[in-house]
């Protein structure tokens, strides 16, 4: 896929040991077509485990914190591996293919330590590192049913959100599911590394194929995607998310399944923290100035630190600049940003900041 | 990437285009490339004095902020006030419409403006970025 990229002008970019695009051309104009098209994305860094036999369920739902044995073959849940202390290790998807294969997709960054876990606490299973031999291309945006429609032989319509089925697309055999990571609707397609070309060039062309202006599917980068799923206020690993944050001060409590039976990793600790209520909230702020809140910048209230920033950027669909921060439970507002020395006022608005079913 | 021949440039990325005592000054297409989309410059007041080699505002793009330094030292007596609105046009143009701000010059004891030492010339700022990768 590399040349494909280089052929369409890509900044690259090394991430987790992945050499991946970060931008063909404006990530403002990458982000736009999304919100408002749709556009490609190679994914192809993604980690993908497959966790396969008779006891595959058993073993992953003691695995990770939510209930993969609840789920009916052709469907998908979002959930994280934890540490017996209750921290977070990765934030997943877990796609029940068949009733006896799950595949899990964990971050560029994880997948080793994913596989890792998973290999010592799957007992009774086969765990199996499919990253390799995995291709990933994610078409997302409204217009992206349209396109897919007219290169795969499975009926979209029937395809939920959080929902998967085997199929084709462009003849080539993939998983095709209804998932992605930048509030639009849209679809992951996952194929054997060998294809992944032929699916980016069949999706491309039937792109093209519904705008006679030949631009209605561009390709978007990794800059697009952060600000599409910052936007969409969905948590990444390393910003917010890590080993010292527990699913509840994510406001991600709902990921964890206290109510399933038998123990998992991390159960006592994880009860014990949704029992005590978390120290520390994420918050989405909006700066009213036009100075943007990065990684790390101390959130301030009256004349103390309550915070930190998490991730920060300028919000293509808001035109403002927006932030996911840390606050310590119970902090109020006016709340400000430490902008390189410089307080910026900021207001605290509810996650996500933008939510597709809100706007149209 | 361009880098016109009768521009001088610094190694933070600026270039600077001399007419008789007053210095434009904008950062240079490898800069703006290296970027990304640039979301935000904030300028220095018109009427401030500005340092070579100091940070004299800031550019804000979407995955980071950079300080902008001026090349010259000398007087603030032009900003462009249309980057306020579209601030796209450092990425679009960046040796035209997307220029930031024009300083005259300090003329010297004999009433000549001098520029400071250590401008590159454009085949040493080619030399740089090349060498940045």
């Amino acid at each position: 896929m590399r040349a494909v990229h280089e052929r369409l002008g890509a900044t690259m970019t090394e991430f987790a040991g992945w050499l991946m695009p970060l931008r063909y051309g404006s990530e403002t104009a990458e982000h736009n077509a999304v919100r408002s098209a749709a556009a490609l994305f190679d994914l192809s860094h993604m980690g993908e485990i497959a966790v396969t036999g008779p006891g595959a369920d058993a073993a992953l739902d003691y695995a990770v914190c939510g209930w993969p044995s609840a789920l009916a073959p052709g469907r998908a849940r979002y959930t994280m591996l934890c540490a017996p202390d209750g921290g977070i290790l990765d934030d997943l998807v877990v796609y029940r293919q068949a009733a006896d294969r799950f595949l899990v997709v964990a971050n560029a960054a994880n997948t080793a330590v994913v596989l890792g876990e998973l290999r010592e606490r799957c007992a009774g299973a086969v765990v199996q590192d499919e990253t390799e031999v995995t291709g990933l291309i994610a078409i997302q945006g409204p217009n992206a049913p349209g396109v897919l429609s007219r290169v795969t032989d499975l009926p979209l319509d029937g395809l939920r959100y959080y929902a998967g089925a085997y199929g084709t697309v462009g003849g080539c055999p993939a998983w095709v599911a209804r998932t992605g990571y930048t509030g639009e609707d849209g679809f992951e397609i996952f194929c054997a590394a060998g294809d992944t070309e032929r699916v980016w060039t069949t999706l491309a062309e039937a792109g093209r194929a519904g705008d006679r202006d030949g631009a209605a599917l561009p390709a978007a980068g990794l800059a697009a995607r952060d600000t599409l799923r910052l936007e969409a206020g969905m948590p990444l690993y390393g910003n917010e998310l890590g080993p010292d944050v527990t699913p509840y001060e994510a406001g991600l409590g709902r990921v964890v399944r206290l109510d399933k039976p038998g123990d998992f990793v991390g159960r006592a600790a994880l009860a014990a923290r949704a029992a005590e209520g978390p120290r520390r909230t994420l918050i989405g702020l909006v700066a009213r100035s036009r100075r943007v809140p990065r990684h790390g910048y101390a959130v301030l209230s009256g004349s103390g630190e309550v915070g930190v920033v998490t991730s920060g950027a300028p919000s293509p669909t808001l035109g403002a600049p927006i932030a996911m921060a840390y606050v310590r439970t119970g902090a109020t507002g006016p709340f400000g940003i430490d902008v390189r020395g410089k307080t910026e006022p900021a207001d605290m608005t509810e996650l996500p900041f933008y939510d597709r079913r809100k706007q149209r | 990437m361009s880098v016109p021949a009768e521009l001088r440039y610094t190694e933070e990325h600026e270039w600077v285009a001399i007419d008789d005592d007053t210095a434009s000054v904008g950062i240079t297409d490898y800069a703006a490339g290296q970027l990304g989309d640039v979301v935000y410059v904030s300028l220095p007041s018109v009427g401030a004095a500005v340092t070579a080699g100091d940070p004299c505002g800031e550019v804000e793009s979407t995955k980071s902020v950079s300080d902008l330094y001026s090349p010259v030292d000398g007087e603030v007596v032009e900003i462009n006030e249309e980057l306020n609105d579209d601030p796209g046009l450092v990425n679009a143009e960046p040796y035209g419409a997307g220029w930031m701000f024009r300083v005259r010059l300090q003329a010297g004891p004999g009433g000549e403006t001098e520029l400071p030492p250590g401008l590159l010339t454009p085949a040493e700022y080619e030399e740089l970025t090349k060498s940045a990768g």
